[in-house]
């Protein structure tokens, strides 16, 4: 490899790592405070795109100029309403039981596909960024390079310093982090936790609709997102570690590094080197890098 | 203002709580008795972290049983759980923050830093990084902020070293000067007796008696036929 194509492979792994962390947070989110395996996470990823992109389109061919921002907007608010609903009729009455709760999700990954095939087909869909976003930009050693793709890294970081500013600094965040340690004891406290665990969930599902958006402006959307974002969140949270956001940032940008310099080294066989990693991390690691000992 | 009457608890099979009746009023109580006789899980039970399968929890005109914990809290009942079960993510002012949503009252963060001055020094750290002591000082602290009706505290004497024993002995005989009930389980019957007047005696998940602390302390026989100890010191 050629300097130049190398910074690009490493660039193109940080941009993808950025996308992988903001679907994956919301993940890791939800099972910190609640244990719950959520399975459906790729569906709310599914779900925030096409709604999101019935928003935007009509906009867009009226060349309104935040068609893209409706799209954001209404990629996470259906998301995090579906979620919400889900942990309220579905998830609350089975909490504690994770193989429940991990079979149900996985029932309503399968309907959402479907519904979603149902009412949008199976034609590959794409958002176009506002035009300031749009173009490429000169990034010194790689040359030009997609604007929107170094924004995807932008989003992210904006995306990890407002998680840590709620975990950290609002009331809600010790709410959050107190009911990871101890969800009974919280409670005794007088904290209504099923309350939290909705706010919780509401922002992952969140988090996964505004990823959905962000995603399908930066590759085409089409049916089958759902199982690889659910798949990529699940290794990126075993081993960065479970419930940890900053494990979370580590294991993204592993993950989407070892997926594009696999691409680039030996493409046939780069999914071995994920896989790779994961297995190095649950044999040496197995609670994730940043992971506490369950 | 605590009525707990015909109170069962299973867990599975086994009949944990048989049938408790215990009446609190003003005047601190202590419960004691040996390990597994059902003293934590009437503690639990109280604050709604376990199921009751009979009988029921009057609090102040309010039925209790069937709440959840957050419902009890709000009701003016606050819990110093066994084994102090402070949070390990939330330092020391990030607990008292979140302890102190809860009702208006005398307790304030200031004031629990005047009465702990140890945790003010160590507002900054976590959890996990408190000695035994000042993790129970915190949780005690915990529920003190709440501004309850009543405390409940589960062995707050249980792995702490005599001289702390002695600091909590003197902070808890203060709390009835502040009209805050409170119900006292140890098993440690020289702190039972020296913060309250009156102890019940709980053998295999009832109350098997009543009586004025005096009366026990002065009963060797009682002492090893309830308790297996007959001394009467804190250590």
């Amino acid at each position: 490899m050629t300097g130049g194509l190398a910074a690009t492979v490493v660039l193109n792994g940080l941009t993808l790592a950025a996308l992988y962390f903001i679907v994956a947070s919301g993940f890791s989110l939800i099972f910190g405070l609640m244990r719950t395996v959520n399975m459906a996470h790729g569906s709310l990823y599914m779900l925030g795109a096409y709604i999101g992109y019935a928003v935007f389109e009509p906009l867009y061919d009226q060349d309104v100029w935040w068609a893209w921002h409706a799209g954001i907007l209404a990629g996470i608010a259906s998301a995090a309403v579906f979620g919400v609903l889900m942990q309220a009729t579905l998830l609350g009455w089975m909490q504690g039981q994770e193989l429940r709760q991990a079979l149900v999700t996985i029932g309503v990954s399968i309907i959402v596909a479907d519904q979603l095939l149902a009412y949008f087909g199976g034609t590959s869909r794409q958002f176009f960024a506002p035009d300031a976003i749009f173009g490429s930009t000169q990034v010194p050693g790689v040359g030009r390079y997609p604007t929107f793709r170094l924004v995807q890294i932008g989003i992210a970081i904006a995306v990890g310093v407002a998680l840590w500013l709620l975990l950290n600094k609002t009331k809600l965040g010790l709410m959050i982090r107190a009911g990871v340690d101890d969800r009974q004891m919280l409670a005794a406290t007088g904290i209504n936790v099923p309350l939290v665990s909705l706010a919780v969930f509401a922002l992952g599902a969140g988090l996964a609709g505004l990823g959905g958006v962000i995603g399908s402006t930066a590759q085409p959307l089409v049916q089958g997102v759902d199982v690889r974002f659910l798949l990529t969140s699940l290794v990126v949270v075993i081993v960065g570690g479970m419930g940890s956001i900053a494990g979370t940032a580590i294991g993204a940008i592993l993950v989407g590094l070892a997926e594009q310099i696999g691409q680039a080294l030996f493409p046939t066989y780069s999914v071995i080197l994920t896989f790779l990693i994961m297995a190095t991390v649950l044999a040496v690691r197995p609670q994730g890098i940043l992971g506490r000992p369950a | 203002m605590l009525q707990v009457n015909g109170l069962d608890v299973h867990y599975g099979q086994a009949h944990v709580l048989q049938g408790v009746t215990l009446a609190i009023g003003e005047r601190p109580l202590a419960v004691i008795g040996r390990n597994g006789m059902g003293k934590t899980t009437l503690c639990q039970a109280i604050m709604g972290m376990v199921a009751a399968s009979g009988g029921e929890i009057a609090f102040g005109g309010a039925q209790l049983r069937g709440l959840p914990p957050n419902r009890v809290a709000r009701h003016g009942i606050a819990l110093v759980p066994q084994g102090r079960r402070t949070f390990p993510s939330l330092t020391v002012q990030e607990h008292l923050v979140l302890a102190s949503s809860g009702a208006r009252g005398s307790w304030t963060i200031e004031r629990i830093y005047e009465t702990f001055p140890r945790l003010a020094e160590r507002r900054r750290n976590g959890g996990t990084q408190l000695s035994g002591g000042e993790q129970q000082m915190l949780a005690i602290s915990r529920a003190l902020l709440a501004n309850p009706r009543l405390v409940i505290m589960d062995e707050p004497s249980e792995g702490l070293a005599p001289v702390i024993v002695d600091h909590l002995v003197e902070v808890l005989r203060r709390l009835p000067g502040e009209g805050m009930g409170l119900l006292l389980v140890e098993q440690n019957l020289g702190v039972a007796t020296d913060v309250c007047e009156e102890v019940a005696i709980m053998v295999n998940g009832r109350i098997a008696t009543r009586m004025p602390s005096a009366e026990l302390l002065a009963d060797e026989v009682a002492q090893r036929r309830f308790l297996g100890v007959s001394s009467g010191g804190h250590h």
